[in-house]
This record gives C-alpha cells, sequence and structure tokens, in this order.
C-alpha cells in the first residue's frame, strides 16, 4: 500500500493520543490542576490532530458526519464513533482534574476503555482487509495496542509500565514482520488464482491494462526492495521499542523520557511507514507486481 | 437492515440519435451518435449496420474524443518557418484556394505530370483518381502499395477477388479456419464477430503467426512461423494434401485452369484460333476449347503436338509441389515449425474439407447452362493479411494461400472463403493501367488498373517508367496499387523526373508511413544549392495536427468525420457482405466549430477553379456546388453513380438508375445505409453462378455476364517471365532479368525474403503489429486510448531475454543495417524464439498531435520504420535494389533484419530523437472530466 | 446501507468468456464513454495529453501470459470489472453507507452523494475493482450499468451492460447467476465457469469461462483418411487417372 504521510502521522499520534488517555482515564496516574491541563491537553491534541488529519484526507471532508452512521458493519465507522464517545465521556474527568482537582473516575474509566476500544477500532480497520494479507493477522491489533499503550504510558511519564509496554512492542512488532512475511504465501492468492489460469502452467502478467499509472498501482501496489526493508525494521524495532526501553533502565530523568518518547515515535514512524509500504495487496497480482 | 437510495433507473440517453459511419478506422461501422442539443454526447454501434451489427470497437467508441481532440486544426496553415518547423500563419481559404489554383494552373496548362497526388487511407479514391485523371497527371494512387497491394493483386489475378473488402469467410459455417498473419486487419469487427461465432460453436482455430496475441491468442492451435515463410509452409501443406489426394479434382476441372494445356515451348496456354485455352478431353484425347459443352477435361495427360508433349497446369502443379523440396521434413526448419504440425494441419484440413463435407439444399445453375441440385461445401476457410504479405516473397505466398484454398475447393462454396460483390471480378474485368499525358488534357484513362502483360508497363520506349513513383515498370510490374513509399524518394532524387508540386492527403508520410522516417524528413527539408527546396510545393491536407504537416507550405485543414459527407462507394471500397450488396455514406452530424472545411469539397473547388472537365459546366461555372452535390448527382457510367441505393428519380431503382436528388436523404433515414441482398440461387459460387451473374449485371456491377475460371497457373506471370527470357519487343533492363525469371513465376513459389543475403549479422526478425485500440498515428491524440498504448515496448522472445541477460526496466538497442533505436525491453514466451516487436505508429515525434513535448509516445516509444529503408543494402552487385516485393511493389515491411544489445544502464530515453516541431494549435486542457451538457 | 443483503431476488452479473476475448479494449472504452455521461460524475482524466496521463476506468483488460511444460506458451486477455460479489468486503468496510448492494439485484453501488472519499471499499476490494475519481474525490466502481439494464428509454434490446452490447467478440455475457435455467448460467455449467480468488471469500457474481485446450491437434494418420491412397500402385498418376474415371 501506499504510505501515505497522513495515514502515518494520524495513527501514531492518534495512537499515542489515545494510549495517554487510557492511563489518565485510568486514573494509574490522575493529575490535577495544570498537570492535568497540560496532559489531557496533549490527550486531546493528539488524538484530536490525527483525527483532523485524517478528515482531510478524505475526498469529501464535508460529508464525514455520514462516517458515524454505519457502525454496525464499518470499523471506519466503529473507530469515528468511538473516537468522538472517548472524547465526550473523558471531557468531565479531564475538566474536573483540571479545574476543580476532583477526577471523575467512573468517567475515567468508561473514557479509558472507550480509548481502548478507539485505538482497537483503528488496528481492525487494517486487520479485516483480507486483500492485504500482512494485515489480516491476529498480530496486528497488538502492535497498535501495545504502541498506543506505551507512547501513551512514555507522555504519562509511568516508566516502569512502559518500560514493559515496549518491551512487548518489540516482541510484536517481531512477530508481526515474521509472520506477516508468510502470509501473503498462506492466503492462498497468486496469479494462478487471481486470474482462473493457475492450473493450466506458469502465469505471468505480459501487458497492463493501461501503459500509464492508476490510481489502484499508485494507492495499493507499493514494493519495498528486501534489502531496503530489513534496515528500516531493524531501525524501527530499535528505535521503536529496545532502545527506548533500555533508556528507561537508567535513572528517570524528564530528559530519559523525553528521549525514550522521541525515539519512540521515530521508531514508531518508521514501523508505520513500512506497515503500510510493505502491506502487499493481492490485486497486485493482475498487474504483476507480487 | 435495507435503505438502499433511490435511483433513476430510466435516466434519458440523448435527445435524439444520428446514425452515420465511423470513421476511426477503414472498417466502416455504422454508429448511433447520441446528442444532446447540438452536442454529441455518447457513440455506440448500429444494430441494423451490415458490417458491425450493433458493436463497436475500442477506437469506435472513442469516436468522441477524436471528434474533440485538441490536434483538430483550425483554419488553413501557410508555412513561415523552414520545412518541419512546424511556423505557420493561419489564413483564409480564399487565399489558400488561391495559392493552389496559382501552384497547379501552370502545372496542368504545361506539364500535368509534375503534380503528384497521392491520397492515404481516405475512402474517397473513385474520386480523388478521377480528379487527377481530369487534372491529366499520371502521378496518383492511394497507399495500397505500402499496405497490402500483394494480397489483394495475387487475389484478384489469382481468383478474381481477395480477403477483407472482397470476401470474407463463410463465418456461420465454418469448421476450420486458418489465419495467417494478421493482427487486427481492416475487417476488424466482423474478424472479431466471426472469430466470435466460431467460437460459440466451438469450430477450430489455427493462428499462423510468430507472435500469439490477439486473435492468435485465442486460436486454438498456434503455429509460431519463422517471418518471411509462410509461403514454404503453406506449399509443404499442398505437397501433403496432393501426396493424400485430398483434393476437390472436380472443383478443379469445374472452376479453375487446372485442364488448361500449356505450351510445352513457350509455357503460355494452348489456344485455338478464337484464343480460347484448350484442353483435353478425356473421351477423345483431343485438344478441345476449355468451355466446349460436354466435354470431360482431363487433369492428367497432356496432348502431343509439334513433337512436344503439352501438359495440363494440374501436371505442371503435382509435379512441382510433390517434390521432395516441399517435404514437411525439408522445410520445417526453415519455417521453424516441426513437420508433424505440418502434417497435422495438413490432415485436419483434409479431414474437415472432406469428412465435414457440408451440403446445402439450394439447387443453382451454372454458366454453363448446367443444374446442379445441391450446393456442397468444403467447410475450411482462410484469412491472411499483412503478415504474409508484407514481404518481398508475398505476392507469390499470398498465391500459394490462395492455391490452397482452390485445390481444397474451399472458394465460392457453402463453408468456405465467399466473395462480396462487386467482387468476383477477374483481372480482365479489371482496366489496365494508364499515363498517358498532355498539356491541358485529361489522362487518357485510369491510372490503375491490372497488366496482363508487358504490352500494358507504364514505361516510354526507352524502358524509363512513366510515373514518378515507377509503378508498372519492371521494377513492380503488377503494382496495381501504385507505389506510394516510393514517391517523395524518387521525387528527391528526381528519378525518373522531377516534380513540382507533391499533394498529399490523409497520410503521415513524414512519419509513421514511410521507410527510413529521418531520411525521408531530410528529403522533404532537402534544398538545391540556391536555398529553394528540391520539392519545390508540398501541398497537404490533414484534419489534425500531424507530423506531415509540419512539412508542407500550403495546409488544407479538413473536418473530423463527423462533421462532413462521405461515400463508401462501390466504385471505390464497398462495405458489402458476402451476402448483400451494400453502401453507405457520413453526413455531418454535428457542423465543425473552426475554419474547417471537408476536403472532398475543396477538392471540387479547386477543380472548378482549374476549369477541370467534368467540375465545370459549359460556362465555366463550378458543376458541384459540394460533395454531396457531387455524390447525388455524378455519373460515372451512364446510371452508374456513387451511390447505389435509391436511384432513379423516385428513388426505386437498385445499382442502376438515374441521380435521385432525395438520395442522401434516404441515406440518411436509413441509418446511413443502402442494402439489397443477394437472391438464395445466387450466393454461392458466384463466379460461375448464371443467377448471380445476372443479378450482377442487373444491378450494374458488370455490363455483361463475367463468367471466369480460378488462375491456378497465372498467364500474364508467364508473359514478363518469357520476357525476362528474352521473347517480345518489351524488355527489361539486364540488371533485372535474372529476379524476374525467378520471381514473375506462373505458378506460386516461396523465395528467401531479399533481406535474406544482408542479413549476417542481423540474426533476428523484427515485426510491428497494430494495436487494435489504435489507429496509426491517430490514436496519441485520444485521451481515453492513448492510456491504453502510451508508449512502445520491444517485446524479446523468451530465448533472446535469457541470452542476452535483460531484466524488467532494461532498455534494449535494436540496429538494423540502416539505423538504430532503442526501447524498453518486454518478455514475451508466446513468440517465435528469433522475433521481436513492438507497437506499430505509437511513436511521436515532440510537438505533434498537440500532446506534451514529454508525452510517452516521444520518450519511450520509436518507430521502427527509423530501421527499415526503400532500399536494401548493397550485396556486391553495385546495385540498391528496393525493399519490396518484385512483383507488385508492396513494401516489405516485415522483412527487417536486426540485431539486439542491452542499452547501458540509466537508458531511458528512446532515440533517435528529432528536434520538436512547433505545434500550430493551441495548449490542450489538461485535466478532462467531459460530461456533455446540450 | 453497508449490512449485505441476507440474499437478493437475483443475481445479476457478467460472464466474461476468456476462450474468446481478444483484447481489443472495446468493452473498456464503451464502459467509458457510457458512464461519464452517466451515472454520477464524469470519469474524469488528469493529464490527459500530458506525460502521466491517468484516468478512471471502470473496467480494464489485462494480458497474461501462461508458459506450459510440454505445450506451446498461451497468452490470455483478462478483462476486470466489479464481480458484484455476493460477500462484497467493499460495502461492509464502508463507513457512510455509501457502498451498498442492491437487494434486488445483487448489484453493488456507490451513493456518490454520500461517499467521503475514504478509500477504504477500494482497500478491501481484492480485484482492484474500485478507483477514485481524481477529479471527483469519490469512489467509482462498475455499475454493472444500472441505468441501462432497466431504462425504459432504451430498445429493449438495447437494455443490457454497454460492455456487453459493444463487445465484438461475443465474449461478455450478462444475466442473473441466481437463476440455474438463466442462459448464463447454463453457459457457466457447461463450460465450467469459475471464481477468481475463491479464497477470499468474496463469492464473486461474476464468472469466467476458462480458456478451452489449446494446441492439442494431434498428429493423425493422413494416409487412413485416403481412399485410395494415391502413393499405392500406380503413384499419383496412376491415382489421378483412377479418380478422374469416376467423376
Ligand atoms: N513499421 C511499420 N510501418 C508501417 C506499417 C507497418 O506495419 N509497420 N504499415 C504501413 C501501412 S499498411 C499503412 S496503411 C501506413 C499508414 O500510415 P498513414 O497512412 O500515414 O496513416 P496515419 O498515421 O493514420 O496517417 C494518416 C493521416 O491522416 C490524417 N487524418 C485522419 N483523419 C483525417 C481526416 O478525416 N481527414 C484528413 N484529411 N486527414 C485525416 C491523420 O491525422 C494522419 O496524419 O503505415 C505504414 N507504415
Ligand atoms: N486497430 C487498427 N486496425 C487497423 C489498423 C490500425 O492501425 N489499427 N490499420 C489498418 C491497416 S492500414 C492495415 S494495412 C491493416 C493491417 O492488418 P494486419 O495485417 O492484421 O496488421 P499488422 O499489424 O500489420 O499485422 C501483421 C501480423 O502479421 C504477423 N506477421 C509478421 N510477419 C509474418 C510472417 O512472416 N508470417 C506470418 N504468418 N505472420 C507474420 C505479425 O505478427 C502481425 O500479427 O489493419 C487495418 N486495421
Ligand atoms: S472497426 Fe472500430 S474504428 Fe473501425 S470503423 Fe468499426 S468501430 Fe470504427
Ligand atoms: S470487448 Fe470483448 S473481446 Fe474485446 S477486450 Fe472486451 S471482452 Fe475482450
Ligand atoms: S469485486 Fe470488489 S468492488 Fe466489486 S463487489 Fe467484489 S469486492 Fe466489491
Ligand atoms: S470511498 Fe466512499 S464508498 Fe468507499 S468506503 Fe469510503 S465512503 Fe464508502
Ligand atoms: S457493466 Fe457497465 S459499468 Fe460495468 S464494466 Fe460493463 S460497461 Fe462498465
Ligand atoms: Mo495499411
Amino acid at each position: 500500500m501506499h504510505p501515505a504521510p497522513s495515514l502515518i502521522l494520524f495513527t501514531v499520534l492518534s495512537g499515542a493520543g489515545f494510549g495517554l488517555l487510557v492511563w489518565l482515564g485510568l486514573g494509574l496516574r490522575a493529575p490535577t490542576g495544570l498537570a492535568a491541563f497540560v496532559l489531557f491537553g496533549l490527550g486531546y491534541g493528539l488524538a484530536g490532530a490525527g483525527l483532523l488529519a485524517s478528515v482531510f484526507h478524505l475526498g469529501h471532508p464535508e460529508r464525514a458526519l455520514l462516517a458515524f452512521t454505519q457502525w454496525r458493519t464499518s470499523w471506519l465507522s466503529r473507530e469515528a464513533v468511538l473516537a468522538s464517545a472517548t472524547l465526550l465521556v473523558m471531557a468531565p474527568n479531564a475538566a474536573a482534574s483540571s479545574f476543580a482537582a476532583t477526577p471523575l473516575p467512573i468517567f475515567g474509566w468508561l473514557g479509558a476503555s472507550l480509548a481502548l476500544a478507539t485505538i482497537l477500532a483503528t488496528a481492525m480497520i487494517y486487520t479485516q482487509i483480507r486483500a492485504v494479507p500482512r494485515w489480516h493477522h491476529w498480530s496486528t491489533p497488538p502492535v497498535f495496542l501495545l504502541a498506543a499503550l506505551a507512547g501513551g504510558a512514555l507522555l504519562a511519564n509511568r516508566t516502569g509500565i512502559a518500560t514493559a509496554l515496549l518491551v512487548a512492542l518489540g516482541l510484536a512488532m517481531f512477530a508481526h514482520w515474521v509472520m506477516g512475511d508468510r502470509q501473503f504465501a498462506r492466503a492462498g492468492s497468486s496469479t494462478g488464482s487471481a486470474t482462473g489460469l493457475g492450473a493450466l502452467g506458469r502465469t505471468r502478467l505480459l501487458e497492463p491494462p493501461h501503459s500509464g499509472q492508476n490510481y489502484l498501482l499508485r494507492e495499493m501496489v507499493h514494493v519495498v526492495g528486501r534489502k531496503h526493508a530489513f534496515k528500516l525494521r531493524l531501525f524501527a524495532l530499535g528505535l521503536g521499542a529496545v532502545l527506548p526501553a533500555l533508556i528507561l533502565l537508567l535513572p528517570a530523568s524528564y530528559f530519559t523520557i523525553a528521549t525514550a518518547l522521541l525515539m519512540h515515535l521515530t521508531g514508531l514512524l518508521a514501523q508505520r511507514w513500512l506497515f503500510f509500504a510493505e502491506a502487499e495487496h493481492v490485486l497486485g497480482l493482475y498487474y504483476g507486481k507480487r | 437492515m435495507q435503505n438502499q437510495p433511490a435511483l433513476d433507473l430510466s435516466p434519458q440517453v440523448s435527445d435524439e440519435v444520428r446514425k452515420t459511419t465511423c470513421y476511426m478506422c477503414a472498417c466502416r461501422c455504422g454508429i448511433n451518435v447520441h446528442m444532446k442539443g447540438d452536442k454529441v454526447a455518447y457513440i455506440e454501434g448500429n444494430r441494423d449496420h451490415p458490417v458491425n451489427r450493433g458493436v463497436l470497437c475500442a477506437k469506435g467508441s472513442a469516436g468522441i474524443m477524436q471528434h474533440l481532440s485538441p490536434a483538430r486544426l483550425r483554419a488553413p496553415l501557410k508555412r513561415v518557418g523552414p520545412r518541419g518547423s512546424g511556423e505557420f500563419v493561419e489564413i483564409t481559404w480564399d487565399e489558400a484556394l488561391a495559392i493552389a489554383t496559382d501552384w497547379l494552373q501552370p502545372l496542368r496548362e504545361s506539364a500535368p505530370e509534375k503534380l503528384a497526388f497521392f491520397t492515404g487511407r481516405d475512402q474517397s479514391q473513385s474520386f480523388t483518381g478521377w480528379w487527377a485523371q481530369a487534372f491529366g497527371t499520371p502521378n496518383w494512387a492511394a497507399h495500397g502499395g505500402f499496405c497490402s497491394v500483394n494480397m489483394a493483386a495475387a487475389g484478384i489475378y489469382t481468383m478474381g477477388g481477395s480477403f477483407w473488402e472482397f470476401g470474407q469467410p463463410d463465418w456461420d459455417r465454418t469448421k476450420l479456419f486458418l489465419i495467417f498473419g494478421v493482427a487486427e486487419d481492416h475487417d476488424s469487427n466482423p474478424i472479431k464477430m466471426g472469430l466470435g461465432k466460431l467460437k460459440a460453436r466451438g469450430a477450430r482455430v489455427i493462428g499462423i503467426n510468430p507472435i500469439r496475441s490477439g486473435y492468435n491468442a485465442i486460436a486454438d492451435d498456434w503455429v509460431g512461423i519463422t517471418p518471411g515463410t509462410d509461403g514454404l509452409f503453406i506449399l509443404s501443406l499442398v505437397h501433403e494434401l496432393l501426396k493424400a489426394g485430398k483434393i476437390d479434382l472436380d472443383y478443379l476441372i469445374r472452376y479453375t485452369n487446372a485442364p488448361y494445356l500449356v505450351d510445352a515451348a513457350t509455357g503460355l496456354f494452348l489456344r485455338d484460333d478464337a484464343g480460347k485455352p484448350l484442353v483435353r478431353d478425356r473421351r477423345t484425347g483431343e485438344a478441345v476449347a476449355w468451355d466446349a459443352p460436354g466435354i470431360a477435361a482431363d487433369l492428367a495427360h497432356g496432348v502431343e503436338r509439334d513433337g512436344a508433349t503439352h501438359l495440363p497446369v494440374f501436371r505442371h502443379l503435382a509435379d512441382r509441389y510433390l517434390a521432395p523440396e516441399y517435404a514437411p521434413e525439408a522445410v520445417a526448419g526453415t519455417c521453424g515449425v516441426t513437420p508433424a504440425q505440418i502434417r497435422s494441419i495438413a490432415a485436419e484440413i483434409a479431414r474437415v474439407a472432406f469428412e465435414e463435407e457440408i451440403t446445402l439444399d439450394q439447387p443453382w445453375t451454372d454458366f454453363r447452362g448446367v443444374k446442379h441440385d445441391k450446393m456442397i461445401g468444403r467447410p475450411v476457410a482462410m484469412h491472411a493479411m499483412r503478415g504474409i504479405s508484407a514481404h518481398s516473397n508475398g505476392f507469390q505466398t499470398c498465391r500459394a494461400l490462395h492455391l490452397l484454398q482452390i485445390l481444397i475447393g474451399a472458394v465460392e462454396t457453402p463453408g468456405g472463403f465467399r466473395f462480396k460483390p462487386p467482387y468476383p471480378k477477374p483481372p480482365e474485368a479489371h482496366p489496365r493501367p494508364h499515363a498517358s499525358h498532355a498539356p491541358g488534357q485529361p489522362l487518357d484513362g485510369p491510372h490503375l488498373g491490372y497488366p496482363l502483360g508487358p504490352e500494358h508497363l507504364l514505361i516510354h520506349d526507352e524502358g524509363t517508367p512513366k510515373r514518378i513513383d515507377k509503378a508498372f515498370s519492371w521494377e513492380a510490374p503488377l503494382s496495381a496499387h501504385g507505389l506510394m513509399h516510393m514517391v517523395i524518394s524518387n521525387a528527391h532524387a528526381r528519378d525518373p523526373y522531377k516534380i513540382d508540386t507533391l499533394f498529399l492527403y490523409m497520410a503521415n508520410m513524414a512519419w509513421n508511413s514511410s521507410m527510413n522516417t529521418s531520411a525521408v524528413m531530410d528529403m522533404l527539408t532537402g534544398q538545391n544549392e540556391d536555398g529553394s527546396y528540391r520539392i519545390p510545393r508540398i501541398i497537404y491536407s490533414d484534419a489534425y495536427s500531424s507530423e506531415m504537416v509540419a512539412f508542407a507550405d500550403l495546409v488544407l485543414p479538413d473536418t473530423t468525420y463527423l462533421e462532413r459527407h462521405d461515400c463508401i462507394s462501390l466504385l471505390d471500397r464497398p462495405i458489402c457482405e458476402a451476402e448483400a450488396l451494400a453502401d453507405s455514406i457520413r453526413w455531418p452530424v454535428v457542423s465543425p466549430d473552426r475554419d474547417v472545411r471537408p476536403f472532398q469539397s475543396v477538392l471540387l473547388d479547386l477543380g472548378a477553379r482549374l476549369g477541370l472537365p467534368g467540375m465545370v459546366t459549359e460556362d465555366g461555372a463550378p458543376k458541384f456546388s459540394d460533395y454531396a452535390d457531387y455524390i447525388t448527382h455524378h455519373e460515372r457510367r451512364p446510371g452508374i453513380g456513387p451511390l447505389a441505393g435509391w436511384r432513379g428519380a423516385n428513388g426505386n431503382c437498385a445499382g442502376r438508375g438515374a441521380p435521385n436528388p432525395d438520395q442522401i436523404a434516404r441515406y440518411v433515414e436509413n441509418g446511413g445505409f443502402w442494402i439489397d441482398h443477394i437472391p438464395e440461387e445466387a450466393q454461392f459460387y458466384k463466379p460461375w453462378n448464371a443467377a448471380y451473374q445476372n443479378w450482377a449485371v442487373e444491378r450494374g456491377l458488370y455490363d455483361s455476364p463475367q463468367p471466369y475460371v480460378f488462375n491456378l497457373y497465372l498467364e500474364p506471370m508467364r508473359k514478363f517471365q518469357r520476357a525476362a527470357e528474352g521473347h517480345g519487343d518489351r524488355q527489361p533492363p539486364d540488371h533485372l532479368r535474372a529476379r524476374l525469371r525467378e520471381t514473375m513465376d506462373p505458378l506460386p513459389r516461396w523465395y528467401p525474403p531479399f533481406s535474406e543475403p544482408q542479413a549476417e549479422g542481423f540474426p533476428l526478425h523484427a515485426l510491428t503489429q497494430r494495436p487494435m485500440a489504435h489507429y496509426h498515428s491517430w490514436g496519441s491524440q485520444n485521451a481515453w486510448l492513448r492510456q491504453i498504448h502510451g508508449h512502445t515496448p520491444l517485446y524479446v522472445s523468451g530465448a533472446i531475454w535469457q541470452q542476452h541477460g535483460f531484466e524488467e526496466g532494461d532498455w534494449a538497442i535494436l540496429t538494423s543495417p540502416h539505423g538504430r533505436i532503442t526501447l524498453p525491453v518486454v518478455r514475451m514466451d508466446a513468440l517465435n524464439p528469433h522475433t521481436v516487436w513492438t507497437w506499430n505508429a505509437v511513436a511521436k515525434r515532440r510537438g505533434a498531435w498537440a500532446l506534451d513535448p514529454k508525452a510517452p509516445e516521444a520518450t519511450q516509444s520509436a518507430l521502427l520504420n527509423h530501421l527499415i529503408h526503400e532500399l536494401l543494402p548493397e550485396k556486391g552487385d553495385g546495385l540498391r535494389w528496393a525493399n519490396s516485393d518484385p512483383v507488385t511493389g508492396q513494401a516489405a515491411w516485415y522483412d527487417l533484419r536486426v540485431k539486439i544489445e542491452k542499452a547501458p544502464a540509466g537508458q531511458s530515453v528512446s532515440y533517435p530523437d528529432h528536434s520538436a516541431q512547433l505545434s500550430p494549435v493551441p495548449a490542450p486542457p489538461r485535466d478532462l472530466a467531459h460530461q456533455t451538457k446540450p | 446501507m453497508t449490512t449485505l443483503p441476507q440474499s437478493t431476488r437475483a443475481k445479476l452479473g457478467l460472464v466474461i468468456d476468456l476462450d474468446t476475448c481478444v483484447g481489443c479494449h472495446a468493452c473498456v472504452i464503451s464502459c467509458k464513454g457510457w458512464n461519464t455521461e452517466n451515472y454520477g460524475a464524469p470519469l474524469s482524466d488528469l493529464d490527459a495529453y500530458g506525460a502521466e496521463p491517468e484516468g478512471t476506468f471502470l473496467n480494464r483488460v489485462h494480458s497474461f501470459e501462461v508458459t506450459r511444460d510440454s505445450a506451446a506458451p498461451m497468452v490470455v486477455h483478462f478483462p476486470k470489472s466489479c464481480l458484484h460479489c455476493d460477500n462484497a468486503p467493499c460495502v461492509t468496510v464502508c463507513p457512510t453507507g455509501a457502498s451498498y448492494k442492491r437487494s434486488e439485484d445483487g448489484i453493488v453501488l456507490v451513493n456518490e452523494s454520500a461517499c467521503i472519499g475514504c478509500g477504504l471499499c477500494a482497500w478491501a476490494c481484492p480485484y482492484g475493482a474500485r478507483e477514485m475519481d481524481s477529479a471527483e474525490k469519490v469512489m467509482k466502481k462498475c455499475t454493472l450499468c444500472v441505468d441501462r439494464i432497466y431504462n425504459e428509454n432504451l430498445p429493449e434490446e438495447d437494455r443490457e451492460p454497454a460492455c456487453v452490447r459493444t463487445c465484438p467478440a461475443g465474449a461478455r455475457h450478462f444475466g442473473d447467476l441466481g437463476d440455474p435455467e438463466s442462459a448464463v448460467s447454463k453457459l457457466v455449467a457447461e463450460r465450467g465457469g469459475m471464481d477468481l480468488m475463491p479464497e477470499q471469500g468474496t463469492k464473486p457474481v461474476n464468472k469466467y469461462l476458462p480458456p478451452r485446450p489449446r494446441d492439442t491437434l494431434a498428429t493423425p494418420d493422413l494416409a487412413s483418411l485416403c481412399d485410395p491412397a494415391p502413393e499405392a500402385a500406380s503413384g499419383f498418376l496412376g491415382w489421378l487417372d483412377r479418380t478422374l474415371e469416376r467423376l
């Protein structure tokens, strides 16, 4: 798939934002006053910025409200509903914490569950796409969830939990790659099955339907070199999980936390770039691109 | 939960449907043009039309984008920059016509041959030829010489008609279909419809083609033949059939010259005093006139006369093709096929022809008066096109194919190949060529025709050609369509003489229809020492900003096909079906929004200004107001005009009848065409069927019945051969004697393509194919079609791919003895191992066709034409032989030999890269999202 | 509504005959022409005369090569448009309800006025059958010519998809694949019609007829077809004489 910067940024930022809201809501760290204002502000800001980025990614943002209607079947619709619900439900808690210094745990817990569900919904948007076998796998949601929670924990300055989550995230990323590499083959789609000609012999694209580009190729057929991908994976794993976890083992300070957070987010951008760029859509089979 | 939006399931499609004829190619399908207000909204096929029955190809459906093309010329143009630069000013029609008249009038009055008027794939050749005849120049022809004259001439000489416009397979009954060397052909939709019918019935299709794409992709069996060797392959099939006795002797005796006795001394037919060829009567052993009633003509034995045995044609034929040199084992290697393949195809032909014989319970009477109670069919049909004809052995190869069809009795019989009226028409029924001219006088007769011997050549007493293209000279004796591809180089070389004005219509001669394009561009711009051009004047009519436009001094902009009257005439290139006579028109379904005029009307105007006979009234006024007026009122012979339908004052005559002022309106009412079905008993055996012959006379196709027999042995060829052997008073130049002896063989034969001896170091064959979704150079200006084929990758066989270590994304350098091009490579396994190919005519000169100079058509495409020369490389005899068929002069496009190498890394622009031409039309819009609003 | 109907009254769709398709692209262009003028926004073309032209098409023809161990390689031209899947993932992912499958005939459509252009349905389609129009920024897909097949402004015989009407080779068939008695269902049964990527679980309605066996012509014994065999006894001339006697 085309690694669209807006999508990468959206998933990383809103993930971290909702992750932070999870921790804030759960009250594992229940700041009050200015601290609450800043932290909730950060959570809302990141989540909101991500959502906005995704709205402007739409062809018709003016019709965005329609996206709330299909929650029965559509994970994207669910995400919209859940994200909004999170932000709404969390609001009393955030306001009370910031301005009245009295957290409202009921709203907090409810908000935290909704935030968690939002992250899951985001992950499910990708996981449900059977046409991208690498995504269509149980290992996709853990990557999204762990990334969001780890990022949130870092933002919330919960170093202990963050360390554990980062380690788990590293493992999840690793698993997602290793198993993901086998997913396309396991899904069983080939040029032969795509054309129904497989039984006749070895099937290969001779001529694409048009000599130029098209939307499908630009959007869905992206090919990354193996070597390039390997380097990026190391980078994503190192910066996204391993290094920040190691840094957190150092004596805690704002500096170490900030460094770990920056590294983590940078690593995660790389991971998300790969998440899209490495995602082989089966339609590539019709273009000789698999 | 269902909550579907309400849809308007019956939207208004259009305000009005106007029915006319497509001209996105020469197939001439009927179209329904849906109009919204006065704008064209949508084009679909006309279901009632005999050619396409409602279907439409990609080009046809994209006609709307052609009609709206930004490359459309907008007004007459006068050149102001150097030739080739594309620098023009727009002028008025008055000025343009005055310039043309000023240039042409003096020529007509002093030396009409100094005007060379050549036309491309327009469909008004009977009209333009008539104009040129009236002007008096011998130098007129259309594009057939570079197109497929081998096919046409071989067909007409052998059996009085050929494929496409002349005939078609009996699609409804054929059980085995062989298709040789066809990528698309003119009969574009009908072939696809026919193949569809065969497929629906599960009939077998065999494709003989070095490339397995398109029609060959759906062929049940594929013969990936080595280019240029079909003649040998076909004659090997003939060998097998003869050996097995799987030929239709009865048919050969009745309908061919197989029994004619060949004079052992001269190789001409033995004739009686009345000039009738003689055959041996098996009952008496006597030689009698071939059509003497009640005889049993012999095929096996000859007659003794003057101490020699004079054998029938069939014996000569059998002796030749039964020889071991035609055995499958002997030819397989050369043809790139296996002996088993040849055998099994021969056996399948024999099996289907004779074991799956079909009979129609349809009585008929032959020209001898013999009544037959049924029609017997051999359901094997064949079709072929430029794959076999665009070679220097093409004429003989086409003859070989017809021989094969005739031997099994599969011509004009049910399930086989059928003529379309006005064919069959033997060479004798066609005119002879004419070239006698005098100042201020019309030519002595029609330009083109079918010579029957050296006496009909258009040469001066000293042997020099009378025509600028050297048609009908010893270099190309049977060049029935002229040699358009030689005009520019001959005019530049002033050989055989100097001309003044080159007048071209609808042919992109500065680009894709020329061999050696770069050199032709140089010739068009070539100058004398005083700086004047070697070809002094060039007038050109095009509708679009093509490459050729840039080389003209005066450009006469034509309309698009939806904006003018045209007539697809029986006098010209008809649209008939085997079952019916038909012709059609185009009419202006929209009026032009630019200062352009239909070329035919312009030509009539010019003719009137020049005072050409037939174009002015007695008092010198223009006789026709425009082309529509001409179509309606012109009479070629009394009662015979451009259109055959609704003739006679009341419009109730078919074929013959007085002009009808309402004729065009009647065509428009009827969907743009006219059709007249052949009676059932006249549907088959047309050359010999009395009912057909009489019907054809009634319709004005002939003036009297013209029954004839097929020429297995072609006596006129023998006459040329004899001349080469030193007989007769018209003698070829010595350097041509050996070649004429070899190639003017009266029986089909195969010889290696002329490029063969120079092929050392150039081991590969290079071909082009027409893309089904493009028509020559026109397709690239079409926003929809150019997305399908926007560049020309070079397809190379798996063998070549591996040998050169090609990888995806590589480019190759392709070199011939004449030039080099580079192209991106693509691997194709379903390809003859020694062959590479690319799409024809997609490559563009930068700046042409209103395209961006960086368009892939210019940067990732190249014409193979840069590698092809109109002359072959010198082969040690000090002469440069034409790269053409020696019989008809057809350009031998597919004889091209090349070598290939991997281009250095980083190669990503095709060359040769010519300078850009300036565009005489405004820049196009960037994006399109066009929905027609009335 | 993005909930798929439990079942549809008919399953209208196309049957595409890979044995017959010559790859002419006629269906591609007639589709472009019809759908530019009809159903929703025109199908746009960006940089139409430029270096990188790129337009929206609802139907495209690919060409594949099949190499075989013991027979000549084949080329198969392969037209592809929306398959109107029974289990259409493109529909259920749509957040707005713009994508839906009609309960009366199973046609999968996009309601352009509700489409936010998120592109998710195109991701969900395994076949590459949906294209986002770059000018209008809404999702485009084959409509099965829903505005032709019931159109009372068209003559009865023209109430079929534009691509089917135009296909010169007759390689495209239209009908109700839910009705086992329909001509298309029978064709599918006869010719072994197949699903594309069945492993994707989309249950496509459109079916493809596989190419018939190719290059099977075997060397028969030409001699056995001969009566009498010319080679026998008196050679060709003898055979010729005998045969002529019998004419
Ligand atoms: N390498 C290679 N070269 C080949 C061939 C090949 O197979 N391989 N094939 C050869 C053959 S068979 C042919 S026929 C030639 C064809 O070659 P050309 O006859 O040169 O064909 P086009 O490129 O179509 O050029 C025709 C010109 O007519 C113009 N035109 C189109 N419509 C109209 C109209 O309505 N009015 C007027 N006045 N002009 C119009 C077009 O703009 C174009 O400039 O190419 C030959 N060249
Ligand atoms: N769509 C479309 N239709 C057209 C045209 C067009 O430009 N576009 N042009 C029209 C014109 S002007 C013409 S002349 C006709 C030409 O119609 P075709 O003759 O069908 O066209 P070509 O593209 O020349 O195809 C020649 C075929 O012969 C094969 N071939 C080459 N050499 C050999 C050989 O030695 N033996 C055999 N067996 N095969 C060989 C090539 O692989 C190719 O498939 O098409 C007409 N129709
Ligand atoms: S074959 Fe195509 S382009 Fe040619 S006349 Fe017919 S519809 Fe038009
Ligand atoms: S129109 Fe018919 S033959 Fe042509 S590409 Fe489409 S399906 Fe194939
Ligand atoms: S082919 Fe694709 S777009 Fe069409 S219904 Fe199936 S999944 Fe949806
Ligand atoms: S692009 Fe339109 S139709 Fe597709 S999922 Fe998004 S809103 Fe639905
Ligand atoms: S059914 Fe209509 S919309 Fe679908 S591919 Fe055919 S022409 Fe296009
Ligand atoms: Mo041609």
